[in-house]
């Protein structure tokens, strides 16, 4: 229970200058990294590129080898049944556990849908979610979705 | 509203017996207090006395004017080191005041002051007020900051000496100092130059031009150019003037433009200049660029010797045609170290590298500032970069770093910056002399 069922997400942040995300790109695309999701974030004056691959270490090696600041952070992917108010009710849950969630960002997988969550406290995010039937996905199966 | 042109212009002079005495009696006046000063502070100014036995120089040794290339120099640091009253020539109960300005390493420069000092200082800038063809009758708008600063200070002591109407309304509030300028009926207000142009522009927005008494505004404590005096003059239909000082000499009033605008005349029977090469500190030939040193011949509170300034700029002596002739000295072209002025605030980069370590984390002391002029005020943007270990995937956290950083350096700066976070290890490393500061200014 717990970690073992969170997965890494690769984050990077991404000053705002011309080509800087088409760079980060191009070096995951030449190291054969995957990207099953992302979300790009955009503040004034920087952005947060945060993506699901499927070699998160491998990835963020490439990238700073590249000299692009990359991290990974546990996150957890809630598997959402395409059936309208499932992700409203999961959240339920969540906030009856009082957890705060930081940020989510979902893509289709397969018939369901994957709910990327980051929380300050994932492993209790888990328990949560389990304990009121709902399902994570392991890391294997995150980082090879649709495949 | 009431702006006079060149062919119109009625000169008026303070005081003709020393702005326009010829060379030989300026000369004679200079050497007396040089004389005097040295013997001064040789006797009470531990620091000089050491300086001056160091050279092998005695107060005997100094005749006149032409033997202060003998004497020792004064820096900041030599400020700093004697900070806050290590150079007082007399005994502090003689002192009347204290005015300040930010040092290199967040300590104030502080510089204190007799009565007399005091006296000299308002009667300067009554001179430069008088340049300006300002008089008893005025009302003068005084909108640069009160305080340890000394642009507010010392521009009332000039409207005191005068005679004239102070209105001491400090600095901000754009609304209420046109609403008090026109109440009052100001005929002049001084501040800095990009403050001025900021006023006309919004004074002009308002549709309030017309209703003004305004006809000169005194503006100094920046780097500015002919084309934005220009600019203001237009707007505001009035004449302006470049008012020069540093608070280690005393404050503004130690030169001021004429309205022939050839460079700013300098009370030279107070504050003696010397332009020095910067290389190995000879004199320069008139119109040579170099080093702007001061000596403070009548100062009798923290009288300074050959004070290195660090502004470059060149000097003419040839008499002007407003009839003085004091020297003037040009509109600086740079400075000696890295120092930059912003919305006349004193900055200095190791103040940002110094304010940055002593987070103890968060971001690493790599930096990079830079300088630009929007809607005509200084704007300090500030690059620092994320220190890997603190580097994090949530907005949130990173924009908490971004505002404690801009607080830092706010309390450390005395102004405030845009702080802007930039990838670790994306600013180039000092070797040397790394570029630390780029400024966009054009002035």
């Amino acid at each position: 229970m717990g970690v073992s069922n969170t997965i890494q997400q690769l984050s990077v942040f991404l000053e705002n200058r011309e080509g800087r995300l088409d760079e980060v790109l191009k070096v995951l695309a030449g190291n054969d990294v995957n990207i099953v999701a992302l979300s790009l974030a955009d503040t004034s004056d920087y952005g947060m590129l945060r993506m699901v691959v499927s070699d998160p270490h491998k990835g963020r090696q490439a990238l700073k080898e590249a000299g692009i600041t990359a991290m990974l952070t546990d996150v957890v992917a809630l598997r959402v049944p395409h059936a309208t108010g499932s992700l409203s009710k999961a959240m339920h849950q969540i906030v009856e556990g009082e957890v705060n969630v930081e940020y989510m960002y979902a893509f289709a997988n397969g018939n369901d849908a994957a709910a990327v969550l980051k929380s300050d406290d994932p492993a209790r995010v888990i328990d949560i979610l389990k304990g009121s039937g709902f399902d994570v996905y392991s890391a294997d199966e995150a980082y090879r979705a649709n495949q | 509203m009431a702006r006079v042109a060149i062919e119109n212009w009625k000169e008026t002079i303070r005081d003709p017996k020393i702005e326009c005495m010829s060379r030989d009696e300026m000369n004679a006046l200079q050497s007396e207090r040089l004389v005097k000063q040295v013997k001064n502070v040789y006797e009470n100014v531990e620091f000089y006395r050491r300086k001056m036995d160091e050279l092998g120089v005695e107060p005997g040794d100094i005749r006149g004017i032409e033997d202060i290339h003998k004497l020792p120099f004064t820096t900041k640091e030599d400020l700093r080191d004697n900070y806050p009253f290590g150079l007082l020539a007399v005994p502090q109960e003689k002192i009347a005041r204290v005015q300040g300005t930010s040092g290199t390493t967040g300590k104030l420069t502080l510089a204190s002051y007799t009565q007399n000092d005091v006296d000299v200082w308002g009667e300067c800038v009554a001179r430069g007020l008088t340049m300006a063809g300002l008089n008893s009758a005025d009302r003068i708008h005084v909108c640069y900051g009160y305080g340890l600063f000394t642009g507010g200070m010392g521009l009332d002591l000039g409207a005191r000496a005068l005679g004239a109407m102070a209105i001491p309304m400090s600095s901000g509030n754009t609304k209420r100092q046109l609403m008090c300028m026109e109440d009052f009926g100001a005929t002049a207000f001084a501040c800095t130059p990009s403050y001025a142009l900021y006023l006309a522009e919004a004074a002009q927005e308002a549709g309030v031009v017309d209703r003004l008494q305004i006809r000169a505004s005194i503006n100094g404590a920046e780097p500015w150019t002919d084309e934005m005096r220009k600019k203001i003059e237009s707007i505001l239909h009035i004449n302006s003037f470049d008012i020069y000082g540093l608070c280690e000499i005393t404050g503004p009033g130690v030169a001021m433009d004429c309205i022939h605008h050839k460079g700013l005349h300098v009370y030279e029977d107070y504050f003696y200049p010397e332009i020095l090469n910067p290389a190995d500190q000879s004199a320069c030939a008139d119109g040579e660029t170099g080093e702007l040193v001061f000596t403070t011949l009548a100062k009798e509170g923290m009288p300074l010797l050959r004070y290195r300034t660090k502004d470059l700029t060149s000097m003419e002596r040839d008499i002007c045609e407003c009839g003085r002739t004091l020297p003037r000295i040009q509109k600086f072209t740079g400075r000696t170290d890295d120092m930059k002025v912003i919305r006349g605030v004193n900055v200095f980069p190791t103040q940002v590298e110094t304010a940055l370590l002593s987070m103890g984390g968060g971001v690493a002391p790599h930096y990079m500032l830079i300088v630009d002029r929007e809607n005509n005020l200084d704007v300090l943007t500030v690059m620092v970069e994320v220190d890997e270990k603190y580097f994090s995937d949530e907005i949130r956290k990173l924009d908490g770093l971004k505002n404690k950083v801009g607080a830092v350096l706010k309390q450390a700066l005395g102004v405030s910056v845009r702080v802007k976070l930039v990838e670790p290890k994306t600013i180039q490393r000092s070797e040397g002399k790394a570029k630390r500061v780029i400024d966009n200014r054009e002035l």
